[in-house]
């Protein structure tokens, strides 16, 4: 009888140490399957390889460059009054247009809602309303964020407006992919077209239930996807994310202090255009930084030629 | 009989069945157990350089002291193909700096480190000076004590280090803090200018206690070849003294008095070039209160209001900023 128990005790352990291998390599090979398709649903967007652009196109440089028209919109509030003034006065003046929205001292929509989402959507409303004819492509930040858009400029310039596009630094939350307001948001005129019919007809982006407050970009992120606007992560030639959350210290103070032994290739990317969470201290010091401050005798070969805006002092 | 055999039998079976499930169960446990044990151990050895992974996810813990770690920033060198740097590199060989960087054992792996990372790499030769040797990193030991009041003490003897072993190797000498950041190409353009045989130094000009002026020491100074040589003269002949607290004012003292000119070191438009605080220091205007020391200080009136624009600063610039991060820590500088 122990001999009979005995065995059948080692023909389990025979049959597990199977079945355990064949479950290991089966969830390998559906986790590697798993791993590419949630990539496919990832979506990235890159700048155009200059040569091969340049070969094609046949516009000229500056040409180029004028057709590309950003409106610029700062959203939020901030208890430092000084932001509104220092971004008047700095990155501001890049965009062909700019408008300054201070959500707590509201004074251009007199909207009666502390509702993010409600200010967002008048906002986008009025944005495409008044302007929606004139620019192509529109770019949303808090006030608390520094752009380069030069550097959007050249991100976009090969990509039709007319077109629906929704980039940014992107997050995925569960089912939805949407791009974070601190990076900040770009919606092509198409993008702006679908927003707009879709918050003048419908229900659907009105808001989620009260319980249940999503983040304002989350709520653009769900309405533009009833318009089939799906969202897409900026990247440059080499992967890195372009629209950053963050201020530069903290970028590279987080890479090095989770390497601390190693040396680590450079991750912060050169065209970079967002950067978030700066003072207005920061803010000058990047302008200067950006546009003033040179090293002799080095010269880029620029595939852009942006000037700099007409009367500016500082750039 | 029978009966009772049969019900003998089902209670063997159940039993057998029991005990069959339990092998399998613990077969199934020993199996992952063995792998993860056996994988485990192939875990450790891990790449050199690390390629910024950019769907990574970075953990929000940053609970160390000082950056540890460090980056590469000349790893993708290939971002920078429009960039022609013909005529910087033409000056790299023209004109040599032998930058030292002041420093201590307790900031190496604080601050030293990422000059070391950063700018230290333009200089044509760079050193460390501590008040100990430290085969390492590498840095020397000048055999000093540390703190401010042997500030004068090690920069004596660290320009004596460098005339004994450096000084064929360059024509300037640069002094810089382990909190500064300096822009070579930059200061390299100031001093194609000069003849490095000519008696003469450059930084941050103040006015006070000096009659020709002296060179602000956060800011960073540096000597000609010949300026060099006669300060090292100085000490041996007792022209100047080697006791005091203040290492750039006490400086500027024996320049004088060994006849090494305190140069003008302010850009095309009269704007300077050296800076002795960051850059939301000079850059913001008001931010420096009208009552502040600084103000009285400089040689050459500031240009602040007479800019067009809230800079006040040119563009071509050394850029010879104390640079401090963020939360009082100091790591790698914004501008690169």
């Amino acid at each position: 009888m122990v001999s009979a128990s005995g065995t059948s005790f080692f023909k389990g352990m025979l049959l597990g140490s199977i079945s355990w291998v064949l479950i290991t390599m089966f969830g390998q090979i559906h986790i590697r399957h798993g791993g590419q398709t949630p990539d496919h649903k990832h979506h990235h967007l890159r700048p155009p390889n200059r040569n091969d652009f340049l070969n094609t196109s046949e516009m000229t440089p500056m040409e180029l460059s004028k057709g590309i028209r950003v409106f610029c919109i700062i959203f939020g509030e901030s208890e430092d009054e000084s932001y509104w003034v220092v971004l008047k006065e700095t990155w501001t003046k890049h965009c062909d247009k700019t408008e300054l929205y201070d959500t707590k001292n509201d004074n251009l929509f007199n909207i009666e809602s502390n509702d993010k989402w409600v200010q967002m959507r008048t906002t986008y409303k009025h944005v495409f309303e008044k302007y929606g004819n004139n620019y192509n492509w529109f770019f949303l930040a808090l006030p608390t964020t520094f752009a380069v858009i030069e550097n959007l400029k050249y991100l976009l310039f090969t990509r039709d407006a007319s077109q629906p596009f929704y980039l940014g630094h992107t997050v995925v939350s569960g089912d939805l992919q949407y791009v974070t307001v601190e990076g900040g948001i770009v919606l092509s005129r198409e993008s702006m077209k679908r927003l707009n019919r879709l918050l003048h007809n419908s229900e659907n982006c009105a808001g989620q239930s009260v319980i249940w407050r999503l983040s304002e970009d989350k709520q653009l992120a769900i309405c533009l996807k009833y318009a089939g606007v799906h969202a897409e992560n900026a990247e440059d030639y080499e992967g890195r994310d372009v629209f950053n959350t963050k201020p530069i210290a903290q970028l590279i103070e987080e890479v090095l202090s989770n390497n601390p032994q190693q040396v680590v290739a450079s991750c912060l990317s050169d065209m970079a255009i967002t950067f978030n969470g700066l003072t207005p201290q920061k803010m000058e010091v990047m302008m200067y930084g950006l546009y003033r401050l040179r090293a002799f005798g080095h010269y880029f070969n620029d595939t852009l030629v942006f000037l700099p805006p007409v009367g500016s002092e500082n750039d | 009989m029978s009966e009772i055999r049969f019900r003998e039998m089902a209670s063997k079976s159940w039993l057998n069945i029991l005990i069959f499930l339990c092998g399998s169960a613990i077969g199934f446990l020993l199996c992952s157990q063995l792998f993860s044990i056996f994988l485990g151990e192939q875990g450790d050895t891990q790449p050199n350089v690390l390629h910024n992974d950019p769907h990574a996810r970075h953990s929000d813990d940053n609970g160390e002291n000082h950056l540890e770690g460090q980056m590469n920033f000349n790893a993708d060198s290939s971002q920078h193909k429009d960039e022609n740097t013909d005529i910087a590199e033409n000056l790299y060989q023209k004109v040599k700096i032998l930058c030292w960087i002041m420093t201590g054992p307790q900031n190496l792996e604080k601050k030293a480190k990422h000059v070391k990372a950063t700018w230290g790499q333009r200089c044509n030769k760079v050193l460390f000076m501590s008040s100990v040797e430290n085969k390492d990193f590498p840095a020397v030991g000048l055999k000093t004590k540390e703190g401010r009041d042997q500030l004068y003490w090690k920069t004596i003897k660290a320009f004596e280090y460098v005339h004994e072993h450096y000084l064929e190797d360059a024509d300037w000498f640069l002094k810089a803090d382990d909190d500064t950041y300096v822009i070579l190409d930059n200061l390299r353009w100031l001093l194609s200018k000069y003849d490095p045989k000519e008696p003469i130094y450059f930084g941050r000009r103040f006015k006070p206690y000096v009659k020709q002026g002296y060179m602000s020491g956060g800011a960073g100074y540096v000597l000609s070849k010949e300026a060099l040589k006669r300060f090292v003269d100085a000490f041996k002949t007792d022209k100047c003294t080697h006791t005091s607290s203040i290492e750039d004012l006490a400086l500027g003292k024996c320049m004088e008095i060994i006849n090494v000119q305190a140069g003008d070191s302010r850009d095309t438009t009269g704007k300077e070039t050296f800076h002795p605080f960051v850059p939301e220091h000079h850059l913001i205007k008001g931010y420096l209160p009208r009552t502040f020391w600084y103000w009285n200080y400089n040689y050459y009136p500031p240009v602040e209001l007479q800019s067009k624009g809230p800079f006040a600063d040119s563009n071509w610039n050394i850029q010879h900023w104390t640079l401090i991060q963020l939360t009082g820590k100091s790591g790698p500088p914004l501008v690169f």
